[in-house]
């Protein structure tokens, strides 16, 4: 009888889909992290005073700083002086219409299967397109000027929009917060900037495709996120790098803030290079990510889809402030061959009668080392705080690990808390019962993982749910045998 | 229709069938009787295609074709359908869309266009009454929740749905109150056509007092110790299995 195995193993040796290189000139900066170089990347930018003052005194502080240790995950001491942390293309002269972007980049793109021009037209879908440091096309930027939405990257917003930058840019996660995020704070590239103006709902869903692309570039994306009170966003993100034997560093800072009524919806498909099946190469994304609903009745929503990256560490988190305002963490976590993923939330309950959801799914294949990290803190104020919790973790195959760190800290009495937690293998019965109802064991086990991550997948955007399930499917091919 | 020839089989090396044979004609109705551990469950796994038993001797053709060359999914898609013993539950998949993916498989592999959604949910609602599904079961995971009765109407429910040529029926009385049992019997009945086999696999009787089969079988320590019509199932009822245990040498 021919058993799956031999089919399977062809297809975990297949070559990452994404992994090309394009052809084209970069402006790079000399390898190395001091001063000068903070400097430069500031005036290339031509940036106000006011940013490389913020940008230096964040330097001066990540000198001071330590790299964090305490997470789940192993990966070779990173070199921050070889690293090169200021690249644009060349042909970029700021922000361009569609028409007069480089070919060689639309190319990239549509091999990625995003046409610009299409998705945007078609999908309704304004695509702030980040190509390594520098955002080089903004579509549907005139009719969301109508509404007054801002959606422009954060270039363009330090030049722009100066006022609600210096409002708003680290008072979420202030310049001191962590290692990465201090980091970041000092040699941001780009990334994008939302504003959406009081009782405003922004009509369309804001995407965003990131790309890592000149050799040995850091990738400090930067995303600032403000609804005004009543307003209402949904935003995604979506990703995917090209093929790298040296593993690149990665450290994104995302901030949201929500007023009074507000709400924020943050989506991410994250599909980096994840290094090959024996865990060479890879994006090490060291990631923060955070809300402040600020104002009562607010509303910040963490959607994740983590597919991709040799290392993934990662903790988008809610600050509830306002009274009554809610937040929520739905997240698939998928590690195969080498992958570590450290993931998880902080909900932070200070208004009173405060809300958070957390639903985690983390998914273990391979040699994967799957970690969910979670803390639910309820300060003496936060009368009538409720949390549910729920991490649930599937195996597949017995090489493969999953852990969960779950940390509760409660200072209000009339808190009420709620934590479900589950492992659990793909059986073998489980994909027999599929084949003897004519369906493939390749295709079994991605029905039985996209049931698992359900509870995930409805909470993303149609078109982004059914990138995941597809995702899914891909990053798992070759786990079972 | 199936043609079993001196089959042997074994779990982790040791050998749970010793040399079973037998014929089921197409139309024709066998059930295969013995008590706990004589190899039942075993046989209709084995013809399913189950990774955890090895074939080490004899042959299996569905109609004229060699089984074991086939994968477990090729020989559902060819025609051979499992009424699972214990159903498996897959958390978070509908029951209609598992359904439908396995019906578009099957009909894919015999050059029949896939259906679509409506015409599937109007075929599968027929289907549902005949074996008295609540059309909630539909939507919900895959045996997730069900009862034990609800979980062996749901494997005559996809039976009827997926139109196999041979049905293994594994022990699908179990744990079925009179009500279920009448309800499984009439949809395994309504199964029943010229072109079509069933093979039961049965513990007691009284399944066969709502379905009279063309073939009995009895196994014992994984042989087939003694054949007859439908008034040896009577006969076992009556006297147990121990009368016939010379026979198994």
């Amino acid at each position: 009888m021919e058993t799956s195995t031999t089919n399977i193993e062809e297809l975990a040796t297949r070559e990452y889909k994404y992994g090309f290189v394009t052809q084209i000139e970069s402006d790079l900066a000399p390898a190395g992290l001091n001063e000068d170089i903070v400097r430069l990347i500031s005036s290339k930018k031509n940036e106000p005073e006011f940013m490389l003052e913020w940008r230096l005194k964040a330097f001066r502080h990540w000198l001071t700083m330590e790299e964090p240790k305490w997470a789940n995950i192993h990966y070779p001491a990173i070199d921050y002086q070889a690293a090169h942390y200021y690249s644009a293309p060349k042909s970029n002269k700021g922000p361009m219409s569609l028409d007069e972007v480089d070919p060689e980049l639309l190319k990239t793109y549509e091999k990625l299967g995003i046409p610009l021009r299409e998705q945007a037209m078609l999908a309704g879908v304004a695509v702030d397109a980040v190509f390594d440091s520098v955002s080089v096309a903004t579509t549907f930027k005139e009719k969301l000027g109508q509404l007054g939405i801002i959606f422009c990257s954060f270039s363009e917003a330090v030049l722009n929009h100066a006022d609600l930058i210096r409002k708003y840019l680290g008072s979420v996660v202030p310049y001191t917060d962590n290692f990465f995020a201090t980091l970041n704070s000092a040699v941001f590239s780009d990334g994008s900037f939302v504003y959406v103006p009081k009782g405003v709902r922004c009509p369309m869903e804001l995407s965003t495709y990131f790309r890592i692309n000149a050799e040995k570039t850091g990738q400090f994306e930067r995303t600032l996120i403000i609804a005004d009170e009543g307003s209402y966003v949904s935003y995604l993100e979506g990703c995917t790098a090209p093929m790298r034997d040296e593993n690149q560093l990665h450290a994104a800072v995302v901030e949201l803030i929500a007023h009074d009524n507000a709400t924020i919806k943050y989506s991410t498909v994250q599909n980096w290079y994840p290094g090959d099946k024996e865990g060479k190469g890879g994006i090490y994304n060291f990631v923060t990510k955070r809300g402040k609903c600020l104002g009562v009745r607010s509303k910040i929503s963490w959607t994740q889809v983590e597919t991709g990256s040799a290392i993934t560490w990662k903790y988008p988190s809610c600050i509830l402030q306002g009274d009554n305002s809610v937040g929520e963490f739905y997240s698939v976590a998928v590690t195969n061959n080498y992958q570590q993923a450290d993931t998880g939330t902080k909900m932070i309950h200070i208004g009173k009668n405060t809300r958070s959801t957390i639903v985690s799914k983390g998914i273990s294949a391979g040699h994967g080392q799957n970690t969910y990290r979670g803390m639910v803190k309820i300060l003496k104020g936060a009368t009538g705080a409720r949390n549910y919790s729920q991490c649930d973790s599937l195996l597949l195959g017995d090489k493969c690990g999953a852990h969960t760190f779950p940390y509760i800290e409660v200072k209000n009495s009339t808190a009420r808390m709620e934590h479900e937690a589950s492992i659990s293998k793909i059986g073998e019965d489980q994909i027999f019962y599929c084949q003897q109802r004519g369906i493939s064991a390749e295709a079994a086990v991605s029905m039985i993982v996209n049931g698992f991550c359900k509870e995930v997948f409805r909470e993303l955007p149609m078109e982004f749910a059914v990138e995941a399930q597809k995702l899914l499917g891909v990053s798992l091919e070759g786990s079972v045998g | 229709m199936l043609e079993i020839k001196n089959l042997h089989a074994s779990v982790d090396g040791s050998e749970i069938l010793h040399g079973v044979t037998l014929k089921i004609n197409r139309g024709e109705i066998h059930a295969v009787m013995g008590p706990n551990g004589s190899g039942k469950s075993t046989l209709a796994k084995v013809l399913a295609g189950h990774q955890g038993y090895e074939v080490t001797k004899g042959e299996v053709l569905l109609q004229g074709r060699d089984l074991f060359s086939l994968s477990p999914e090729e020989r559902a898609r060819e025609g051979i359908f499992l009424g699972f013993q214990y159903p498996v539950e897959i958390p978070g998949v509908s029951n209609m869309y598992f359904l439908k993916t396995a019906l578009n498989e099957i009909r894919k592999h015999r050059g029949l266009e896939e259906l679509d959604a409506m015409d599937f949910l109007a075929m599968v609602k027929e289907k549902m009454k005949m074996v008295n599904i609540d059309e909630s079961l539909a939507n919900r995971s895959v045996n997730e929740g069900f009862s034990g009765g609800e979980k062996k109407r749901n494997e005559i429910f996809q039976m009827l749905v997926l139109e196999p040529k041979l049905a293994i029926l594994d022990e699908t009385d179990s744990g079925l109150d009179i009500d279920a049992l009448k309800i499984v019997a009439n949809g395994v009945n309504s199964f029943r056509r010229e072109d079509r086999a069933i093979l039961l696999v049965t513990h007691y009787q009284r399944l066969l007092s709502y379905i009279t089969p063309d073939r009995v079988h009895v196994l014992l320590d994984g042989r087939i110790v003694k054949s007859g019509g439908k008034e040896l199932a009577l006969e076992l009822e009556e006297k147990g299995y121990g009368w016939l245990e010379g026979n198994a040498a």
